[in-house]
């Protein structure tokens, strides 16, 4: 299962934050920030997976951006860290070369693809054309 | 692909210099959203970041609170809202704008309304009930986006009791034309299944239908529920095998659209989810297995392509290999795949490669033995998680020849480790391992070694672990005293070295052992011990805590005259300490110093094997209770009534006092070991006197004014100051301290060493040492999946619980078969029905009993005989409804049934178990006021059965023996009798006594058995008023509502089916009026719950509500089916 999803920059500033468990507000940023202290410390030629208490974290770096998803132990850290790469896909294809600033000025975009892609902690839909429907029948309305 | 994006990333920095620049999106940057951007990537500092965002906030707050904001403005703050939240700044005054923007907002403002409260509400949060009316409008809107919308939002949270305000919507659309419409449907009852199974209980047809849906998106949403439904229960899904493995293999065939791939593999998440529910399936069962083995076969043959997400199929492929009945062929592919990834220089396949091993080889230790080179090189990886995954597998592997070797690896590892919890972690593993082969020295080397590493993290049950395993031994007792002698020496040594670092639970362990088997060392002088331990007490770094084990150690040790001028020295220095238990312990080792014989009867020496007996119900104390009642003290009340009595001291209480046990001041000192318990039930009786008639007559709300409750109104929100409704709290009941005995020790088990390889390297060198034994055990257990843990100590050992019955083989019919139960219980149902007519109304007289208490037991025993006024109808309908042939015992078992009971609803008599000669049978009878559990006690054989001892238990149940004298011997061929009361404590919709009964015959002997009964037979009909049902109603605090079914479709739709629940559950049915009705019933002993139907719509909208939690949720499923079984 997905705890939760994270996408960070190299500064340790969040840009984007889900969470599928229950975790409270206050105690957020403290997570945050030990989990990018987690990550950044890592060099290229490590594990993409990193234990973290009694889960872990599976991370991918795009340029100066980091997309980190926390998940159980029993997921396959694998088949995550593709979801990771499916996402930017996907991102990549609505925004057509998606960058930082794509994504800091349309967080709701964002994430309500993510909402298409992930629910609950459970991968809900991966295929690119069906995620991105629902957000361009949207964008349609509000254009016509 | 990946360098497309970094490339326009890495452009990122010039981007945002540049104002006029077109990547800013469709966002002008000059708008309140880009100002706050450009704010936050400017930021240096954390103190910068709040004050930018509280001025955020501060600016938000006063647009979202202007009347003029349009919906496209509040979208536009409401992501800015959005942006302060993720940063870690609450925003909670925007929640009910959010909600209000989901509800009139269109499109993008709407979805991002939803996205908002779905960011910032959890499923508890009150607001949500706000957003229940927009879904059901979203729900039936005609725009497909916003039911698109809805359905998302309802997946993601939704209040549990709302759930049937919608589900007829979600259900509806599960049969939309859109496909998307379809999926959302069955995700969201995915979400209605996860927070509330029992609601969605009625359409699991309609899961099936979502399975076999031509959409594969819809397909692939109904893979959730059943992934999760199977892993509750793998049996119940069998038959479905055969489909899931034809999906895969269309799926892995390449049967679907184009648009599923990724990166030309076909929906791999798909074959993945899958896979673990084949994986599932096929655990431990052959036949399901044989169905999967070539779909698996070519699922590793097709998953040859080079990418990450072909490797992560193939784990979940390998896996499920490794879980389902072994195939040798399958099990050989699979092997191969792990080797590959093994060996792979993929860093993140080599961690996969490492997690399919640790998986796989307590299956196949033999697959460690192929790999273990690269285990050793992955041991000195640079990456300390690929180390950290290697100890894993290491200590899946261990046996008791490479223990020694691999506990050196992971103390080696946590010098190096810094992370606290991994510290937790592993220093718990080794001390698991190192207490599953404790070779002497080297056990307390390396648990030295993790007291002082673990430090006070650790979880304390590794220092109690060491200690019980201490005291308690092994096999031999000369064994045992050498173990002991060297933790002294062990522990001398180290006390006479720098203390100052050890851990203060480390000091504890020393403390305890020194104190206890100092005297070991006879060449010991305990003034040496005495002065080490003094020593501790004056360091500045031991905690309270620890002093006073160390001065208990001290209490055990002051022999001699230089012991007591010891102890006399530090007991006046910590006599006039300001810690209370410290100055306890102190007086303890100054009186006990001088009285040598007092202090071997209070500490006595090597009696560690032998548990104190401990009276946990304190019955050595019913004489001084019962004088103190005499003497008119008020009688005991535990802490949770005296509060709750304290809340409600102010209102009224409604409710009918209860006839609970019959209880007397006098009967305290015979009922023994449970007069608290009885004490409580009758503080419950006499705590106030009042009479519910009074009430009745006190409370002057008109007929009208109470339908006025029933119609519109009756749905306004509760008054805050409601009270609670009195009722008898059911305090705990009593756990018998006895304890049954220790299994025996397992036997010691020593494999054979097998000859190891010329070690030539010292990497060859150390893999020899870390795979010793799994060669020759691998030959064992390739197949099986026995651990081969010659395990000399029940590290946590608990004394067998009662309530995990029903999980071990005993030999009992109601276990090994849940499908009679079923029956059983229809039958018990029907047999209720018939009484209940009958056993409305308890005899008014009854209470006058209770109420002055005076009886003793028997007296109202027979009282209550007399009061028995059933006709006998009941006693031919009855006793035992259901003779069967081949069972003759029964019949002549009901001929034991009480005197005093056979007037009543008598249930079939169920065998329960049987042991040898003895036989258990049991069955309930129905009284007014309780349940009566009667247990049958058959000894077939000529010689006598003794000392029996019946011990039953519930968590659901209290449960209380009736006979002050429980049955003890029962002599050849012939039966015992005994009986218990049953209330209920915690409702559930079917409840449970679990039992053990241990005898002697030649040798002693026990057995375990259970019992089960529907909740319908502790439900009584509760006569009330309309006017008390309305005050009830609104003190009640937990509530359901569900739509159930009429039994028919005319006018008296609403009569008939009430009528069907109270002749089938004894419901009392207390008003109907047009098409509503109201209902009351209690549970035993008194728990009421009140019901209020609606015809609605063709089907009876029932509203339950209840002091207890749980009951309304009990009670509507029995009703359910109750009207169903019509």
């Amino acid at each position: 299962m997905i705890k939760f999803i994270l996408m960070v920059n190299r500064q340790g500033q969040t840009r984007l934050s889900r969470y599928y468990t229950p975790v409270e507000l206050s105690r957020r940023a403290l997570l945050e920030a030990d989990v990018v202290r987690c990550c950044l410390s890592r060099k290229k030629d490590q594990c993409s997976f990193v234990e973290y208490k009694d889960f872990k974290l599976v991370y991918r770096q795009y340029a100066a951006l980091y997309i980190v998803v926390g998940v159980t132990d029993s997921e396959n850290e694998l088949s995550v860290y593709e979801l990771v790469h499916n996402f930017v896909e996907v991102l990549d294809k609505y925004f057509s070369r998606v960058s930082e600033l794509d994504i800091m000025f349309n967080l709701d975009r964002v994430h309500i693809i993510l909402d298409e892609m992930i629910q609950n902690g459970h991968i809900v839909e991966t295929n690119k054309s069906r995620i991105l429907a629902p957000l361009n029948a949207l964008d349609k309305m509000a254009d016509g | 692909m990946s360098d497309v994006v970094e490339k326009t990333l890495t452009a990122l920095p010039s981007l945002l210099s540049l104002d006029s620049q077109p990547g800013s999106a469709k966002l002008s940057s000059t708008s309140k959203l880009g100002n706050l951007i450009r704010g936050i990537t400017e930021l240096t500092s954390k103190h910068e970041e709040e004050k930018l965002i509280q001025r955020e906030l501060t600016s938000i707050k006063e647009q979202m609170s202007s009347p003029s904001t349009s919906m496209r403005q509040m979208k536009e703050l409401m992501v800015r809202a959005i942006y302060c939240e993720m940063l870690g700044y609450e925003a909670s005054f925007t929640y009910i704008h959010a909600i209000k923007l989901a509800q009139q907002g269109t499109a993008l403002e709407k979805r991002v309304g939803y996205l908002a409260v779905s960011l910032f509400l959890n499923e508890s949060h009150e607001l949500l009930l706000l957003l229940v009316n927009t879904v059901l409008k979203d729900l039936q809107s005609t725009n497909l986006i916003e039911v698109c919308m809805a359905l998302t939002v309802v997946s993601q949270m939704f209040p549990k009791d709302m759930i049937p305000a919608i589900l007829p919507l979600v259900e509806e659309k599960l049969n939309h034309p859109k496909e998307i419409i379809r999926r959302k449907a069955v995700l969201a009852l995915y979400k209605f299944y996860q927070i509330a199974p029992n609601q969605v209980q009625h359409i699991h047809n309609k899961f099936r239908k979502a399975l076999c849906d031509k959409d594969p998106g819809v397909m692939t949403a109904s893979l959730h529920i059943y992934l999760q439904m199977i892993q509750e229960n793998p049996e119940g899904y069998k038959d479905l095998t055969a489909s899931f493995v034809t999906i895969l293999k269309q799926v892995v065939g390449g049967k679907l659209p184009m648009d599923f791939n990724y990166h030309s593999v076909p929906a791999p998440w798909l074959q993945i989810q899958l896979l673990r529910i084949l994986s599932l399936l096929g655990k431990n069962d052959q036949s399901t297995s044989e169905i999967m083995y070539d779909v698996l076969d070519e699922s590793l043959r097709r998953a040859e392509m080079n990418h990450n997400i072909t490797y992560a199929i193939l784990y979940e492929c390998v896996k499920c290999i490794y879980t389902i009945h072994p195939k040798s062929e399958l099990l050989e592919k699979a092997a191969k795949c792990i080797g590959n990834f093994v060996l792979s220089q993929k860093i993140n396949l080599k961690y996969l490669g490492l997690k399919a091993l640790t998986y796989v080889v307590q299956q196949d230790p033999k697959l460690a033995l192929q790999h273990q080179m690269t285990i050793i090189e992955c041991l000195d990886h640079p990456d300390l998680i690929i180390k950290r995954e290697t100890l894993e597998l290491l200590f899946r592997i261990t046996n008791a020849q490479n223990v020694t070797v691999i506990v050196e690896k992971m103390l080696e590892f946590l010098q190096l480790n810094e992370d606290d919890y991994t510290t937790t972690d592993l220093v718990g593993k080794v001390a698991e391992l190192a207490e599953k082969y404790p070779y002497n020295e080297w056990f307390i080397e390396t648990m030295n070694t993790v007291f002082s590493v673990g430090g006070d993290m650790m979880q304390p049950d590794i220092p109690n672990g060491f200690l019980k395993l201490l005291s308690e031994g092994f096999d031999s007792v000369e064994e045992d005293r050498k173990l002991r002698q060297f933790a002294v020496d062990s522990y001398i040594s180290l006390l006479q070295g720098e203390t100052g670092k050890l851990p203060q639970r480390f000091l504890q362990v020393i403390s305890w052992v020194l104190g206890e088997y100092a005297h070991l060392r006879t060449d010991l002088e305990p003034a040496t011990v005495l002065r080490l331990l003094s020593k501790l007490l004056d360091s500045k770094n031991t905690s309270s805590e620890t002093k006073s084990w160390v001065l208990i150690a001290m209490t055990k040790l002051c022999d001699g005259r230089t012991g007591i001028s010891a102890a006399q020295e530090v007991s006046e220095t910590y006599s006039s300490s300001l810690d209370t238990v410290l100055r306890q312990r102190a007086q303890e080792l100054q009186h006990l110093s001088q009285d040598s014989e007092l202090r071997d009867r209070v500490l006595p020496r090597d009696t560690g094997l032998e548990p104190p007996e401990v009276d946990s119900s304190l019955s050595f104390l019913d004489g001084f209770v019962s004088e103190a009642l005499a003497a008119g003290a008020a009688p005991y009340k535990p802490p949770h009534q005296r509060q709750e009595e304290l809340a409600q001291a102010k209102t009224l209480s409604l409710e009918p006092y209860s006839l609970s046990l019959p209880i007397s001041m006098s009967s305290c000192s015979i009922t023994d070991r449970q007069s608290p318990t009885l004490l409580s039930i009758s503080s419950g009786l006499s705590g106030d006197s009042m009479d519910l008639s009074h009430k009745g007559g006190s409370t002057t709300l008109k007929l009208d004014g109470v339908k006025r409750v029933w119609g519109r109104d009756g749905y306004l929100a509760q008054r805050e100051s409601v009270e609670e409704a009195a009722k008898v709290e059911v305090p705990s009941p009593l756990h018998s301290a006895s304890e049954q005995g220790e299994a025996e020790g397992a036997h010691s088990q020593n494999p054979t060493p097998t000859p190891t390889p010329e070690p030539e390297q010292e990497k060859q060198q150390l893999a020899s040492s870390l795979f010793v034994g799994l060669g020759s055990q691998s030959s064992v257990c390739l197949m099986g999946k026995a651990e081969p843990n010659p395990q000399r100590f029940r590290r946590k050992a608990k004394s067998p619980s009662l309530s995990s019955g029903p999980s071990e083989p005993t030999s009992n019919s109601i276990i090994s078969s849940p499908s009679t139960v079923d029956n059983l219980l229809c039958n018990n149902l029907l047999d209720s029905n018939i009484t209940s007519g009958a056993s409305q109304d308890p005899p008014p007289e009854l209470s006058q009993d209770l109420s002055t208490a005076n009886g003793t037991c028997d007296v109202e025993f027979t009282d209550r005989d007399e009061e028995e006024r059933e006709p006998s109808l009941i006693k031919d309908n009855g006793v035992i409804a259901h003779e069967d042939k081949d069972r003759p015992k029964d019949l002549c078992l009901s001929s034991h049934l009480p005197a005093e009971l056979s007037g009543c609803s008598c249930s079939e008599i169920i065998p329960l178990c049987s042991h040898q000669s003895l036989h258990l049978s049991a069955c309930h009878v129905q009284r007014d006021e309780f349940l009566v559990l009667v247990v049958f006690i058959y000894n077939s054989s000529d010689s006598d059965v003794q000392q029996i001892l019946l011990e039953l238990e519930s968590d659901q149940l209290q449960v209380s023996c009736v006979c002050e004298s429980p049955v003890q011997e029962v002599s050849g061929d012939s039966v015992a009798v005994c009986q218990y009361t049953l209330t209920v404590r915690r409702p559930s919709v079917h409840v449970e006594v679990a039992g053990v009964v241990s005898y002697t015959s030649q040798t002693t002997e026990s057995t375990q058995f259970s019992y089960k009964l529907p909740l319908t037979s502790f439900i009584r009909p509760l006569t009330v008023s309309t006017e008390e049902y309305g005050t009830m109603w609104l003190a009640f605090s937990n509530d359901t509502k569900q739509n159930l079914t009429l039994i028919s479709e005319d006018q008296e739709s609403l009569t008939a089916s009430l009528n069907v629940l109270k002749r089938k559950l004894q419901l009392h049915v207390v008003e109907i009026i047009g098409m509503e009705g109201i209902v009351a019933c209690r549970v035993l002993q008194d728990q009421p719950c009140l019901m209020h139907c609606r015809v609605h719509a063709g089907s009876l909208a029932v509203w339950l509500r209840s002091p207890v939690p749980d009951l309304p949720d009990c009670l509507i499923y029995h009703c359910q089916r109750a009207l169903q079984e019509h």
